[in-house]
């Protein structure tokens, strides 16, 4: 098993700071916005982000909610690992709300299918945007886009993107690994 | 641990801790769905689950159909009562026609004890006992415990004694196996005639004396008189098994400490506990019914993950 570095800690820093200021541009003061990191490793992004936008860049009231997929999954019975739930944190309602949907990587889209199907269960929201930041361009199984992307990179099927975060990981970085 | 370490869930004694702890955390993230506006999850959308009562049921049936449906199975509904069992069809004989109609999963109740495991060894679908005879009660036992744990914190260590028909209940002897291998200590309670012989040899702390029961006890979890299965008398009168074993306001507030009172319905008020205990901030009884539902999901998606396409 190789690897090999697509970002290190500084460039994830730029990223993220870029993906910050792209979403005030469109979202302003945040007042009809909410952010919802999908689990398991989406919200590290989304706590991230949410972070940067309240501390460097002051926007303030920023709604920021967990959304678990486990159940809306189409591969239930399909994949050999049993599929493990994880916890869905969402205090706010989310009717006529703008959410933007926040994951690390971009693959198959059947995780934004599968979110997409999940928060209709919290209400209609007026309009949803997708910010990841890995984009793998090429393997999409859905027709499915990101609105703000980090990182757009051309990976072969067998090879596979790991985005590592400080707080769960030890260091901020994207490797290439090759399985 | 991610998967559990059993095809069926026929009673709790085939069940390790690491499965009952998982069967809880999956339970906590269902509880979180059914508390949603829309309380419905996709997961189970190509299983069909076959709900086989030969023996009347009314919560245990609904709560099973309801987390069926919140998961959403495909569900068909079977009564004894109204088959051709009454026509003399044999058990095995009734449950492979209505496997023929590719059922993936069963729940059943069943009077004679073992009949979960006896079909389980017959049949090529997940079987889920819900309730056989007077043997075990396994999904009861679960949010029995379940919600020892959501409202004293943990059941490692809390003493839970069980009040009543010891010798006719499913619930008491599932309870039993559920508390101790999550490290309580479990006493049985009741008239002598209503408790099984060498029920100690199980590690059970037996009382005939109510009050010091509960001055023992964390919990108390209420039986219901099962006076359906009683063939002969087993006390005198109903008003002396209520004048000794059942709970009113007057006996807890003579005991120094707040204890948590449980009933697994249906309730007979005033005979195992009084209306206003029963209705207390003591009683936990309307949680343990939300969380049948949850616990049911839990344990029907988790044996549903190892039915393999």
């Amino acid at each position: 098993m190789s690897q090999k570095v697509l970002l290190n800690a500084k460039e994830v820093n730029i990223i993220l700071h870029r993906l910050a200021c792209q979403l005030i541009e469109k979202h302003n003061d945040f007042s009809n916005t909410v952010l919802i990191g999908l689990q398991p490793r989406g919200i590290f992004l989304a706590d991230r982000l949410a972070q940067i936008l309240t501390e460097d860049y002051k926007v303030k009231n920023i709604k920021l909610g967990h959304l678990d997929i486990t159940f809306f999954r189409d591969d239930f019975r399909r994949s050999d690992k049993p599929l493990e739930a994880n916890a869905t944190k969402i205090n706010f309602l989310v009717e006529d709300k703008n959410i933007v949907f926040i994951d690390d990587v971009l693959y198959t889209g059947r995780s934004i299918r599968a979110a997409l199907t999940a928060i209709q269960s919290f209400g209609r929201p007026n309009e949803i945007e997708l910010l990841t930041l890995i984009d793998r361009r090429f393997s999409r199984h859905l027709p499915i886009q990101p609105d703000y992307r980090g990182r757009q990179v051309d990976v072969i099927n067998k090879e596979k993107v790991k985005v590592n975060w400080k707080e769960h990981d030890n260091e901020d970085s994207v490797y290439l690994i090759e399985k | 641990m991610s998967e559990l370490s059993v095809n069926h869930l026929l009673g709790i004694k085939y069940l390790k801790e690491e499965d009952i702890q998982l069967i809880f955390e999956t339970a906590d993230h269902f509880k979180e769905v059914i508390n949603r506006p829309i309380k419905k999850v996709p997961s189970l959308r190509d299983i069909t689950i076959a709900n086989l009562f030969f023996e009347n049921s009314t919560r245990t049936k609904l709560s099973f159909e309801l987390a069926e449906k919140r998961l959403s199975a495909d569900v068909i509904n079977f009564s004894s009562s109204q088959s051709s069992v009454k026509k003399g069809e044999t058990l095995i004989d009734t449950v492979n026609n209505i496997l023929s109609m590719k059922v993936d999963m069963v729940v059943m109740r069943h009077p004679n004890p073992g009949a979960g495991v006896f079909l389980s060894k017959h049949v090529k679908a997940s079987i889920i006992n819900a309730g056989d005879g007077a043997h075990e009660h396994p999904t009861q036992a679960l949010l029995d415990s379940y919600s020892i744990r959501e409202k004293l914190g943990t059941v490692k260590g809390k003493k839970v004694v069980i009040v009543g028909d010891i010798l006719h209940s499913r619930v008491a002897l599932s309870n039993i196996f559920a508390l101790q291998l999550q490290g309580a200590q479990v006493m049985v309670c009741g008239p002598k005639t209503l408790i099984p012989k060498y029920i100690d040899k199980l590690g059970v702390k037996v009382e005939t004396n109510l009050r010091k029961a509960l001055n023992w006890c964390d919990v108390a979890n209420m039986l219901r008189v099962q006076n359906e299965r009683m063939d002969i008398s087993y006390f005198p009168s109903t008003r002396e098994y209520t004048q000794q074993f059942g709970v009113n306001r007057e006996l807890l507030d003579s005991l120094n400490k707040d204890i948590t009172i449980m009933h697994p319905g249906p309730i007979n008020r005033g005979v195992e506990i009084t209306s206003d205990v029963a209705d207390s901030k003591q009683a936990i009884i309307l949680n343990q019914v939300e969380n049948g539902v949850a616990i049911r999901m839990s344990v029907i998606y988790l044996l549903a993950s190892k039915i393999k396409q």
